[in-house]
């Protein structure tokens, strides 16, 4: 009994920390920003499709590739905003406008970026090992892996905040997300830190790829259900609130973990279920104003 | 007129390729109904066009085809309803999801249910001949086109108009707002899920996969943003349009199909912000202006 409790937990802390991560950067880019980029989950399939090349054909460690995948992926990241949301921002009345412009545009880059994947890598389902060895805690036994995915997804979610928090940069983006036209009054060069913006949810993106990919299989048309669970844990959190999504993503990872431990099929169904409920009762999450 | 009379000369192919782009243009009206004026975006087409497929698979062995459509739509009618009434709260993006969310709730519940359940995931459904459902979806494109037209011309309409500029303004001068929406989003899924309903006896198979398809609810918002939204003609003519094009794509480029469309998507949302007709309108009235500015 305490050994499946140990195994519910430990499974729900793993894919919380994946989960947050990858929210955190979606909550970046809508709560700065103002895109929900729906195709948020493309990016981390990409990195995890480049960590299983890189792996499966030159033989790079996965924590190798994470430090490749994500400053690459920032990059694009932030010449696909500088370009194309840039260019829709100006355009735009309103933010409300470009709120919606926005989205459609991300549904165009989701179409592209996975029609590109699957070319590249047909759609088959991919998976390898890696760390695979095993280690018993308390008589429980996990994958060596998971537990060094769950490691870096929390030092990578905490070093996130601690930049948030304590840099030039950090505050800049923290006050662009208060309100973006005193932000440029004091100062503050918007364009460029919307940009950067979108480039660090690109960069979380990047570095959760290369986790997925270590402990879960990994196909082309993975990136829609990433993103909703993204924009379910960014609701969670509260709209715009980075520790809300911290704290948003290990609750709905622990909630998938015990669902998943009754019945596997049902797990997104809870997901959905516990989404729509927040919707009706409390719309700005557990943090939000 | 003209399309009623189509069948009698041409091949039977394009009696399906229009049946194909007729159901795109009536989604795509209907969606227009609602959110055209009131700026609801509403990504919940799949669910009420699933929910007529759905009528259909489950009654058509036992019931007249009419009466199975009729069915199928009031079912989208009731829960439009519903989910009207329990998101008065939301706005903007909240709705949007929302509607999503709810569209794939029901996609992956009723995997889940048909798998765990009744063991199979797919059902067959009584086949109708190509004829039928040509003129079937016909009539209903007759009936969204006219219903939209009319709303378009009513105080219920300006109603709308209202609603999508500033509700609270809306609200004040004695819009019930609440229930305007609710109706009007009602309506709209009931030609969605007649749409559903007839469609399930041309596919013969269906899985909640096929009649939950995410990406019927994401045509119709692109299609009626091509068409542009200002106009009843803009939707009509985006989604027929957009709906030839996919046709075209899928078949002369397989597995550049997404990308292309993609691209399409970007240049549109970047170049059209008001759609095709915005494109037309702007050109002649730039035209007007032309004439009449010294050289």
């Amino acid at each position: 009994m305490f050994v499946t409790v140990l195994d519910v937990l430990i499974g729900g802390l793993i894919m919380g920390g994946i989960y947050a991560l990858i929210a955190v950067g979606l909550s970046l880019q809508y709560g700065v920003g103002r895109v929900l980029n729906v195709s948020h989950g493309e990016f981390i399939m990409i990195g995890a499709f480049a960590t299983w090349s890189l792996y499966t054909l030159l033989g790079i460690s996965p924590l190798l590739s994470l430090v490749i995948c994500g400053p690459v992926l920032f990059m694009i990241g932030f010449l696909i905003h500088r370009t194309l949301f840039q260019y829709l921002r100006d355009q735009s009345e309103s933010i409300g406008a470009f709120a919606d412009s926005s989205l459609l545009a991300s549904f165009g880059l989701l179409f592209i970026i996975q029609n590109i994947a699957l070319l590249v890598w047909k759609a088959d389902i991919r998976a390898y090992s890696y760390l695979d060895s095993s280690v018993s805690i308390l008589d429980a036994v996990f994958a060596v892996n998971r537990l060094v995915a769950l490691l870096f997804a929390v030092v990578i979610s905490s070093g996130f905040y601690i930049f948030l928090t304590r840099t030039r940069l950090g505050k800049a983006i923290r006050a662009a997300a208060e309100d973006p036209t005193t932000a440029q009054v004091m100062g503050v060069n918007i364009h460029r830190v919307l940009a950067i913006c979108f480039g660090l949810g690109a960069l979380m993106a990047g570095f959760a790829g290369p986790l997925i990919s270590m402990i879960y299989e990994i196909q082309p048309t993975m990136g829609l259900e990433y993103t909703i669970i993204a924009i379910i844990v960014v609701v969670l959190g509260g709209l715009g609130s980075i520790t809300g999504s911290l704290i948003g993503g290990f609750i709905l990872g622990l909630v998938g973990s015990v669902v998943t431990y009754f019945d596997a099929g049902f797990s997104l169904i809870a997901y959905y279920v516990i989404f729509i409920l927040l919707l009706l009762i409390r719309p700005t999450g557990i943090l939000g104003k | 007129m003209l399309l009623a009379t189509i069948p009698l000369y041409v091949q039977p192919y394009l009696i399906i390729l229009l049946t194909t782009i007729l159901m795109y243009v009536i989604l795509t009206v209907s969606w227009a109904i609602f959110s055209g004026p009131t700026r609801y975006i509403s990504l919940a087409s799949a669910a009420f066009f699933g929910i007529g497929v759905y009528t259909s698979a489950l009654l058509g062995k036992s019931l007249p085809l009419p009466v199975v459509i009729v069915a199928g739509s009031l079912f989208s009618f009731i829960l439009a309803l519903c989910i009207g009434l329990l998101t008065l709260r939301l706005r903007g993006m909240y709705f949007i999801i929302f509607t999503f969310s709810i569209s794939e709730l029901m996609r992956n519940f009723l995997l889940w249910w048909e798998t765990t359940m009744t063991g199979t995931v797919g059902r067959w459904v009584i086949i109708v001949d190509h004829m039928t459902v040509y003129y079937i979806i016909l009539v209903i494109f007759a009936l969204v086109l006219l219903t939209a037209h009319l709303i378009r011309r009513s105080r219920f309409g300006l109603a709308l108009r209202s609603i999508g500029e500033q509700e609270e303004a809306a609200s004040h001068i004695g819009i019930n707002a609440t229930l305007v929406k609710t109706i009007t989003f009602a309506i709209s899924a009931f030609f969605m899920g007649a749409t559903g309903a007839i469609m399930a006896t041309k596919w013969k198979y269906i899985d909640p996969r096929i009649a939950f398809d995410p990406l019927l609810s994401f045509m119709p918002v692109l299609m009626a943003i091509f068409g542009g939204t200002g106009q009843l003609f803009g939707p009509v003519f985006g989604a027929a349009v957009f709906a030839y094009l996919e046709e075209i794509l899928t078949t002369k480029f397989p597995y550049y199909y997404m990308l292309l469309f993609g691209s399409i998507l970007i240049v549109v949302i970047l170049f059209l912000p008001h759609g095709m007709v915005g494109l037309v309108q702007k050109w002649l009235k730039g035209g007007l202006n032309r004439q009449n500015a010294n050289p």
